[in-house]
């Protein structure tokens, strides 16, 4: 829908869902949807003790908002938040948010997706591993997949 | 006219600085050269560049392809694909 203006933050800090939610939702009766996706730090099997995420200050705000402007041209949105949070994250720990909102679910269901597929591979992060043993883990590897899972969204001609 | 270099990542940690000024020399008109020229400045540049496909360029914070021009770029970033979400 016109008029909405994405909230794009960059922080270190965690963020609280709830709020975040409501900060989209409280004193409107319009909004018939919300859709949430957050993404963790996930460890495995315990060989990781945090992940380092830099990121591209300026740029990274820049990249999120160009999405974001496009996700509330595609779909009728009421709100949209995307938080992305930088520096060392622990297992378990928050690292990305997406909130949108909608008069229906399913313009909020494909917004979100949409948002996190082309953050992943256009949002300028990236994530180092340290290892739980003390030793300099390597940076994560782009997937294939998560450049696939962008592709998809493209429109016919692009 | 000078240009600021930005680079990220294992970019960064290669060829040992997060940020460098740099008189381009003429005949630098795209990504490419630019890569390239770079790739010749020492084995730090060599190390870093190596597979210059995969290296990924920003001018003026946003996207672009190696086959863009880059007269008039302010601020030129390179980084290694991104892995954020």
């Amino acid at each position: 829908m016109a008029g909405v203006v994405p909230a794009i933050r960059i922080q270190r800090e965690d963020f609280d869902i709830a709020a975040e939610i409501a900060g989209l939702t409280v004193g409107r009766t319009d909004i018939g949807a919300v859709v949430t996706f957050s993404g963790l730090c996930r460890d495995e099997q315990g060989a990781l003790s945090a992940l380092e995420l830099e990121h591209y200050p300026g740029m990274a705000e820049a990249e999120i908002g160009r999405i974001a402007a496009e996700a509330t041209e595609r779909w009728p949105l009421q709100g949209l938040t995307v938080i992305h949070r930088h520096g060392k994250i622990a297992p378990g720990e928050n690292i990305v948010l997406v909130v949108a909102a909608s008069s229906h679910r399913q313009a909020a269901f494909e917004a979100a997706n949409f948002l996190m597929d082309y953050l992943k591979s256009r949002a300028p992060f990236w994530k180092k591993e340290h290892r739980a043993d003390g030793t300099e883990g390597g940076w994560v590897e782009a997937k294939e997949a998560d450049d696939r899972a962008a592709d998809r969204w493209k429109k016919q001609g692009e | 006219m000078s240009t600021k270099l930005i680079y990220f990542a294992w970019v960064r940690e290669r060829i040992g600085k997060p940020e460098e000024d740099v008189e381009l020399p003429s005949g630098i008109e795209t990504v490419a050269d630019l890569l390239r020229w770079l790739k010749s400045r020492g084995e730090e540049y060599e190390n870093a560049l190596r597979y210059p496909d995969v290296i990924r360029v920003a001018i003026n914070q946003e996207h672009v392809g190696h086959r863009e021009k880059i007269a008039g770029a302010r601020e030129i970033a390179l980084f290694p694909p991104m892995t954020g979400g």
